[in-house]
């Protein structure tokens, strides 16, 4: 029996698995932008509910960082590009 | 974060703000002065944003070449953050911790990101009279007001260094300190930004 080659194989496969280990944005609290606005641009950057994003907000105003979306690393890339047009102060970080 | 009773006081008294349209979009009255400080901001921003001999500018070069060939690959943005406080805010990196991560980034959305701001600042110019009066904005235009009047709030609030227990308020100054006046403007804007997202919600 030759059993070689799926031993070889098998660690690749797992690589592959490994990256949809979701990736996240965060939003740093900053002094400047308001409570009020950042709500706001929640709701229309991600189409959050009032409730949803006010309870976003009061996590980056109160512990200071809140993951605010999860997924691809593009799509985070694409919701980090966005909010920095807004002038929140967002990175793209890897959920571990 | 900045909460609503930061922008109360006496710089909202002296104007109303924006409120919403009934037929869609915002409406506000700025008397000449005031539109004399909103655009001056912006033009500052403006410029600190477009600036040529920043390499990551928006402003085409000199031509020949070089200008080519950036234009047939595709032109990218420089890989490090600018050195202007102002500019590392408004631009700020994608990545903590991460250097190559946040150059690579960078690199190829810097360039959108500047425009999107620039566009931002300049319907602001184009739509606010330099004589002041009423101003009335579509839903679209509304929204790059929003951006625009954030961006110079941040430009303003790097310069005059707010932090989130400022206690420095521009009714706690001696007025002949010269931030006395900034700190006035910048509770006016955070006032103005209060009702430009209230009218807009």
């Amino acid at each position: 029996m030759s059993v070689a080659p799926a031993e070889v194989e098998r660690p690749e496969v797992r690589q592959d698995v490994a990256p949809d280990t979701p990736w996240v944005t965060i939003v740093w609290n900053d002094p400047v932008n308001l409570m009020s606005y950042v709500t706001y641009v929640f709701q229309r950057v991600f189409g959050y509910s009032r409730r949803k994003a006010e309870k976003l907000m009061l996590d980056v105003h109160h512990k200071g960082r809140a993951v605010v979306s999860a997924g691809t690393r593009e799509s985070m890339e694409r919701d980090v590009a966005v909010l920095h047009g807004y002038g929140l102060w967002a990175t793209v970080s890897h959920d571990k | 974060m900045s909460g609503p009773e930061d922008s109360t006081g006496e710089a909202g008294d002296l104007v109303g703000g924006f409120r919403a349209r009934r037929k869609g979009g915002v409406t506000a009255r700025f008397q000449a002065q005031q539109a004399g400080i909103i655009r001056a901001l912006v033009s500052q921003v403006e410029e600190l944003l477009d600036d040529p001999a920043d390499p990551g500018g928006a402003a085409p070069g000199p031509g020949g070449p070089p200008d080519d060939l950036a234009a047939l690959l595709g032109r990218t943005g420089p890989a490090t953050p600018p050195d202007d406080p102002v500019l590392a805010r408004l631009l700020p990196d994608a990545y903590r911790g991460d250097t190559e991560a946040a150059g690579e980034f960078r690199r190829f959305t810097e360039q959108d990101l500047r425009s999107g701001k620039l566009a931002a600042a300049r319907s602001v110019l184009d739509t606010l009279p330099e004589q002041g009066g009423k101003v009335e904005l579509s839903e679209q235009d509304a929204q790059l007001w929003l951006r625009a009047l954030n961006d110079v709030r941040l430009a303003l609030g790097v310069r005059l260094d707010i932090t989130e227990d400022t206690a420095l308020r521009s009714q706690d100054l001696d007025p002949a300190d010269p931030r006395s006046a900034y700190l006035w403007v910048y509770d006016w804007l955070t006032y103005l930004q209060e009702t430009l997202v209230r009218a807009l919600w």
